[in-house]
């Protein structure tokens, strides 16, 4: 097993990824579909696709995934500080 | 009107009684010492309470009132600016939660600084920090009170001064009463409102503007840059937008309301439920408040300030007791703020400055009871004076709130983030961020100084960082007793 702090620095990184997929899905549906003349714009649901994408879909699908990774690549660790599992890790 | 009046007293109400109770669970459970109690909760959060708490201390006038008002004036390209907060709660969290946790254990941390000295071991990080919690939360402190009491006000037709009178009372209160429980405890219940208020507002907009695509057709009329990622008249440049997602982006790890409550949580599995339902309400309700701002346009479109729009469309929309329940939305919010301020502002004054300096950080002579009441009256005298200095109030809410993040994310985030993921940070390098980034940011900020509409923070932090790394090099190595505490190396 991993040592606490390590899990927890892995746990760091995938949520910095995660950051890094929302940043780019509001990104890339903002200034691609919304970069156009507002008057050509196309609809979806009565809103234009730029911010029915990036705005409206953007957050319930960043949820899921989170959802999804919390579920499968972060585990339940004791907080008090247990030192013994990590020397046990430092030793191997 | 009184019908207006009646749901906001009976949900104050429901606020005193949350903290008193609270305060009994206190007393029940007595066995974490009198600080950690009253400034952290005894550490014994769930994850529906701290995504909550999250949430309802970030949330604030300018997300209630302020932010959907520049949606009013600028259009969806604002409601596409908020939502860049989407990420807030999984983002600090999932970067800073568990760690912080681990180490707010094994160091009895309270506060920020707590940490921060346990890191750098150097009275300037403190001092300096505590300077900066101190300015910038009263000013934020003071932009709350000044909302709320204008949400108040507009929506009751009672002076300013009643508006102010009343909250704060019941803030300053409850606060002082039940420390860190009972601002979780309430910060829960003004989250749950919060929510509902969103929801009733941007329906009862839909409905009275003809259905989402008749709101966006009245918005094009006006002005198609309502309805574009630029903004009304393109008052939205990109490089501006851009620069959000540093200030209410990455930066959020630099603020000190909410990465304190990574100490104060359970165990991970709460942290992990906090994560999921923090982003899934927090996004929830700046889609819905931000869009109801700006389609509040299409119904309402000559109000002489943006600001007046949440206001003026629950009144306008909703019969007089159901908009009396949905004005504490942005009360709640207001509230949910002002205490975690408040409650930190106490903890810097108490912990980090008391303890450590007059009391030299020996605690022994001092009974529990002697501390406890030391925290209640120091929580009650901060209060009273933010509440004084509120009676003069400055204009431009949302952008005093702005600044007090900037200055406090100048201060925070270099520190915070490089002193837990960088082993050679030293306190050298922490110092000359600090002042270099404070420094950038406030004559930045002063001088009105944004080239291209970006924001002050970001070339404040450019410059934080390069400083960081140059004092580092002037610096102690970190002692071999930090190091073992913080990677646990032998």
């Amino acid at each position: 097993m991993r040592s606490s702090f390590r899990q927890a620095n892995r746990e760091a990184l995938i949520t910095l990824g995660l950051y890094v997929f929302f940043f780019l899905w509001w990104t890339v549906f903002a200034f691609g579909p919304g970069a156009g003349d507002p008057a050509e714009y196309t609809y979806v649901w009565g809103m234009p696709a730029w911010f029915f994408y990036s705005c409206v879909l953007g957050y319930p699908v960043i949820t899921l995934l989170l959802w999804g990774v919390v579920r499968f690549f972060f585990s339940d660790m004791p907080l008090d500080g247990s030192e013994n599992d990590s020397r046990k890790e430092d030793d191997r | 009107m009184n019908l207006v009046f009646v749901p906001l007293v009976v949900y104050l109400l429901l606020t005193l009684a949350l903290a008193l109770w609270s305060r009994r669970q206190t007393r029940r459970d007595a066995g974490a010492s009198a600080i950690e109690e009253y400034f952290i909760g005894g550490r014994t959060m769930g994850g529906f309470v701290l995504a909550m708490t999250i949430i309802a201390s970030y949330t604030s006038a300018s997300s209630f009132v302020g932010g959907p008002g520049v949606a009013y004036t600028l259009g969806l390209g604002w409601v596409l600016l908020a939502m860049i907060q989407v990420p807030t709660t999984f983002f600090t969290l999932g970067v800073l939660g568990k760690r912080f946790a681990m180490l707010g254990r094994r160091l009895h941390a309270v506060t920020v600084t707590d940490f921060l000295y346990a890191r750098y071991r150097s009275n300037a990080v403190v001092l300096l920090c505590s300077v900066a919690v101190l300015m910038f939360f009263a000013a934020s402190m003071i932009a709350q009170f000044i909302g709320g009491a204008r949400v108040f006000q507009a929506v009751t037709g009672y002076p300013y001064e009643v508006g102010l009178g009343i909250f704060g009372f019941a803030v300053v209160l409850y606060t002082t009463v039940g420390g860190f429980r009972a601002v979780v405890l309430t910060d829960a219940l003004q989250g749950v409102v919060m929510v509902v208020a969103a929801v009733v507002v941007l329906l009862a907009v839909l409905d009275a503007g003809g259905g989402m695509a008749g709101c966006m057709q009245d918005l094009r009329a006006i002005d198609p840059g309502l309805i574009s990622p630029s903004g009304a008249e393109g008052r939205i440049p990109a490089p501006m937008l851009f620069s959000f997602w540093i200030l209410v982006g990455l930066g959020i790890l630099g603020l000190p309301q909410t990465v304190q409550r990574c100490f104060g949580y359970k165990d991970s599995r709460s942290m992990h439920e906090a994560m999921i339902l923090g982003t899934l309400i927090i996004g929830f309700l700046l889609l819905c408040m931000h869009l109801a701002g700006a389609l509040g346009r299409a119904v309402l479109p000559d109000l002489p300030s943006g600001d007046l729009i949440i206001p003026t469309l629950i009144l306008r929309l909703l019969p007089p007791f159901w908009a009396g329940v949905f004005v504490a939305g942005p009360v709640a919010a207001i509230m949910s703020t002002v205490d975690t301020m408040l409650l930190l502002v106490s903890a810097t004054i108490i912990k980090d400055l008391y303890i450590r300096y007059a009391l030299k950080n020996d605690v022994s002579n001092v009974s529990q009871k002697a501390i406890n009441r030391m925290s209640l009256c120091c929580t009650f005298g901060v209060g009273v004076i933010v509440f004084l200095a509120s009676f003069n109030p400055p204009q431009l809410l949302v952008w005093i709130n702005l600044f007090a993040f900037g200055g406090l994310e100048a201060v925070f985030l270099c520190p915070i983030v490089l002193g837990l993921y960088c082993k050679s940070a030293n306190a050298c390098g922490a110092v000359a961020s600090i002042l270099t980034g404070l420094a950038v940011f406030l004559i930045l900020s002063a001088a009105k100084i944004s080239p291209f509409g970006i924001l002050p923070i970001v070339p404040a932090l450019a410059a934080a960082v390069p400083a960081f790394l140059v004092g580092n090099r002037f610096g102690r190595p970190v002692p071999e007793d930090v190091r073992k505490v913080f990677w646990e190396e032998r």
